[in-house]
C-alpha cells in the first residue's frame, strides 16, 4: 500500500477528515460488538441471581451470590431432565460430527481421485440438492422412523448425518486445494490399500478441514429444535433445545427465573467457550467455504 | 506361465474404489433424505390424518388436490395494526397470512442485515482506514451465529418480558409511561423476532461479502485511486459490481434460510406466533400440522409448496455459483453481435475492420 504516494491528498484536512470517519466507524462497532455481547453478559449474570432480585431490579451490572443455587435448582427439577438432555445433546452432537466428516471426507476423496461412469452427473446433483432444506422432508422422515420404531431414539438424530452435502462440498474444495496425486501413487506403490490409503494418508493431512467442520457440525446439531421436537417425546431422550422450549410450560409454582436463565446459560456457554478458544479457524474456515466470488 | 500373464496386464483398475467410497453417502441420501422427500410430496394426495377423539390413524386415502385446495381456501378474520394504529379485520387466507408474515419478518431482518454487513465488509477492507483489532471485531460479530436460537428466543423472551429488564429500565427512564408486553403489539413482535435474525446472521453475512472483496484485484482500487475516485465513487462503479455474485449468492440462501425461520419465532411467541398469530410462520404451520393436529395429507401439501419454493431458489444458487457452463455461449454470442456490427456499419469503417484484421483474428478475437 505504501507504494501509492498520494502527495495530494496528504494534507492535513484530508488527515482530519479520514480521523472523522476512523472515529465514527469505531463507534459503530462499539455499538455492534455491545449489541453482541451485553445479552450473553446479562445471561451470565442473572445465572448467579435469585429470582426476586431479578425480577425487581432488572439489570445488573455485577454478579449475584445464587449461582449454587440455581444451578442445584437447574438439575434437580422432576419435569426438566437437565442432566440427562446434556448428555443426550452431547452424545447427538459427538456422533453426528464425526459420521459427517468422515462419511464427507470419503465421498469427497471418492469424486478427487477416482475416474469412474456417471462421476459428473453425481456431483452435479449433489450441488442441486445442496441447499434443499431438510424440513421440506421432515414429514416423510417422521413417518418413517415412527413407522420404524425408531422415534424416542436417538438414531434418527444421528444416522442422517451421513450424507451432508454441503460439509462434502467443503472438504473437496479443500482436498483439491491440499491433496497432490502423486501421494496416492506412492501409497499404491507401497502396498497400500484404497481404504488404507484413506484411512492413513487422505485423513491426516485432511485434519485442518476435518477440525472445521467438525465444530460446525457439533454446533450445528447442538443446536437443532426442529426435528428432534418432531420425534422426541418421551423426557429421557429430549435434547437441550426441547429442554429450553418445555420451560415455561412445566409448573408455575416451581418457575424461577434464575434457573431458567441457567438453563439457557446451559446449553450455550459451553460452545461460547469452544468458539473462542478456536475462534481463528472457525473464522478462516467459514469464508474459506463460501462461494469464490 | 501364469506369472508371466500377470506382468502383463497393464495397469490395474483402482476406479471400481469410487463407487464403493460413494456408497454410504448415497444411501444415506437414498434413505434419509430421498425416500421421505418422495413420501412426504406423496402424502399430498392423500387423506391421511389421526382423529382427534376417536385416536384412529384415518388412510392414507387417495384425495387428489383436496389438501391442496383446503390449504388455498382455509380462511381466518384477523385483526391488523401497524404499531397502534388500527388497520381493521380482514378475513385472509391462513397460507397467505403466514406467508406474509414470514415474508415480513425475512425483510424486516434482511435489509438491516445487508446494509450494516455491507458497510462492515468494506470498512474492514478499506486500507486507508486501516481498521486495528480485525480478529476481536469479527470473533464478535460472528458470535450469534452459533447460539442455539432456542436459547436466544428464550434469553430475548426473558430480556423483553412485561416486567423484563428492558421494559424496567425504559419506564424508569420515563421513556414508556407503563409496563408495556410486547407479545401484545403485532409490529414489535415481528421487529423483535427481526431483529434477532439480524443479530444472529449480519456476522455471517459481512464475512462472506468481506471474503468477496478481498478476492477484488487490488491493483483495479489503486488505478481507481490514482484517478481521483471517491470512496463513494469506487464503492458504487467497482466494488458493487464485482461483488455482484457473492451478493446473490447472500440474497438468496437468506431467502432460503428466511423460509425456514422456526426456533425463534416459535420460542419466543411460545408457538401462539404472538397477538393475532402475526408472527406465525411457515414453518410454525408444518410443525402444528405435524405435531398437534397431525394431519400429515395437509401438511404433506404444505411441504410440497415449501419444496418446490426452495428448490426454484436452490437452481438459482448452483446457477450463480456455476456460472461457467455459460461462458462459451455467451462468447459466441458477443462475436455474432461484434460481426453484426461490423455489418451494419458504413463502408470505409468496415473495410478498415477488414484491413485490419484478417477474419482469422477477428474469429480469434471473438472467442478470447
Amino acid at each position: 500500500m505504501a507504494t501509492v504516494a498520494l502527495p495530494v491528498r496528504e494534507t492535513t484536512s484530508y488527515r482530519v477528515q479520514l480521523n472523522v470517519r476512523r472515529g465514527l466507524a469505531y463507534g459503530f462497532l462499539i455499538l455492534l460488538a455491545f449489541l453482541c455481547i451485553f445479552p450473553l453478559y446479562t445471561l451470565v449474570i442473572n445465572m448467579t441471581r435469585s429470582h426476586s432480585n431479578i425480577t425487581s431490579t432488572g439489570f445488573a451490572w455485577w454478579f449475584g451470590t445464587n449461582l449454587s443455587e440455581n444451578w442445584t435448582k437447574c438439575f434437580s427439577d422432576s419435569h426438566l431432565p437437565v442432566g440427562s438432555a446434556l448428555r443426550n445433546s452431547f452424545i447427538v452432537s459427538l456422533c453426528c460430527s464425526v459420521l459427517t466428516c468422515y462419511f464427507s471426507c470419503l465421498t469427497a476423496y471418492a469424486f478427487q481421485v477416482y475416474h469412474f461412469k456417471g462421476k459428473n452427473v453425481l456431483f452435479t446433483f449433489i450441488m442441486l440438492i445442496m441447499m434443499i432444506p431438510t424440513q421440506v422432508s421432515a414429514l416423510g422422515f417422521v413417518q418413517m422412523m415412527r413407522d420404524w420404531h425408531l422415534n424416542n431414539t436417538l438414531w434418527p438424530l444421528i444416522l442422517p448425518s451421513i450424507c451432508s452435502p454441503v460439509v462434502f462440498f467443503y472438504m473437496k474444495q479443500y482436498m483439491e486445494s491440499i491433496l497432490p496425486f502423486e501421494l496416492i501413487e506412492a501409497g499404491r506403490v507401497d502396498g497400500c490399500s484404497e481404504i488404507g490409503i484413506f484411512h492413513k494418508i487422505v485423513l491426516p493431512i485432511m485434519a485442518p478441514a476435518i477440525a472445521v467442520q467438525f465444530i460446525f457440525s457439533f454446533v450445528g446439531t447442538w443446536n437443532n429444535y426442529l426435528i428432534p421436537a418432531l420425534l422426541i417425546d418421551k423426557d429421557e431422550y429430549k435434547t437441550l433445545p426441547l429442554i429450553i422450549a418445555a420451560v415455561k410450560a412445566s409448573d408455575p409454582s416451581s418457575f424461577d427465573l434464575g434457573k431458567v436463565y441457567c438453563l439457557v446459560g446451559i446449553s450455550i456457554i459451553p460452545l461460547v467457550l469452544v468458539y473462542l478458544g478456536f475462534s481463528r479457524f472457525i473464522i478462516k474456515g467459514m469464508t474459506a467455504g463460501a462461494v469464490k466470488g | 506361465m501364469n506369472i508371466f500373464k500377470r506382468t502383463q496386464k497393464k495397469h490395474i483398475n483402482y476406479d471400481k474404489w469410487g463407487y464403493i467410497f460413494l456408497i454410504p453417502f448415497f444411501v444415506g441420501f437414498l434413505l434419509f433424505q430421498f425416500y421421505p422427500l418422495f413420501q412426504t410430496l406423496r402424502f399430498s394426495f392423500f387423506n391421511y390424518f389421526e382423529d382427534q377423539e376417536t385416536f384412529k390413524t384415518v388412510g392414507p386415502t387417495w384425495c387428489g388436490w383436496d389438501n391442496f385446495s383446503y390449504l388455498f381456501g382455509h380462511s381466518t378474520t384477523r385483526h391488523f395494526y401497524f404499531f397502534t394504529l388500527d388497520l381493521g379485520k380482514v378475513k385472509i387466507n391462513d397460507l397467505l397470512y403466514y406467508t406474509i408474515n414470514t415474508i415480513l419478518i425475512w425483510i424486516e431482518g434482511f435489509i438491516p442485515q445487508i446494509a450494516v454487513s455491507l458497510f462492515l465488509a468494506v470498512l474492514f477492507t478499506d486500507f486507508r482506514l486501516n481498521m486495528k483489532f480485525q480478529r476481536f471485531w469479527k470473533t464478535v460479530i460472528y458470535m450469534p451465529n452459533l447460539i442455539m436460537a432456542a436459547a436466544i428466543g428464550m434469553l430475548f423472551q426473558m430480556i423483553f418480558a412485561r416486567s423484563g429488564p428492558v421494559i424496567n429500565t425504559l419506564v424508569d427512564w420515563g421513556w414508556l409511561n407503563e409496563p408495556f408486553d410486547i407479545g401484545t403489539s403485532t409490529s414489535w413482535t415481528h421487529i423483535v423476532i427481526a431483529f434477532l435474525n439480524f443479530l444472529m446472521w449480519f456476522g455471517n453475512t459481512t464475512l462472506l461479502l468481506m471474503s468477496g472483496v478481498m478476492g477484488i484485484d487490488e491493483s483495479i482500487y489503486e488505478s481507481a485511486m490514482l484517478d481521483g475516485a471517491s470512496s463513494g465513487v469506487v464503492f458504487r462503479k467497482i466494488t458493487m459490481p464485482l461483488l455482484k455474485p457473492i451478493f446473490v449468492y447472500v440474497l438468496i440462501t437468506s431467502m432460503i434460510g428466511g423460509i425456514q425461520l422456526f426456533d425463534i419465532a416459535q420460542i419466543f411467541t411460545q408457538t401462539t406466533g404472538g397477538s393475532q398469530a402475526s408472527s406465525y410462520t411457515l414453518m410454525m404451520y408444518l410443525y402444528s400440522l405435524i405435531s398437534s393436529k397431525q394431519n400429515y395429507g395437509q401438511a404433506g401439501a404444505l411441504s410440497f409448496l415449501m419444496f418446490i419454493v426452495t428448490a426454484a431458489l436452490s437452481m438459482t444458487v448452483y446457477q450463480t455459483t456455476h456460472p461457467r457452463v455459460n461462458v462459451e455461449k455467451e462468447q459466441a454470442k458477443s462475436y455474432r453481435k461484434r460481426m453484426a456490427e461490423y455489418a451494419n456499419c458504413p463502408d470505409t469503417i468496415a473495410e478498415k475492420a477488414r484491413n485490419d484484421k484478417s477474419q482469422g483474428a477477428l474469429a480469434q478475437e471473438g472467442v478470447r
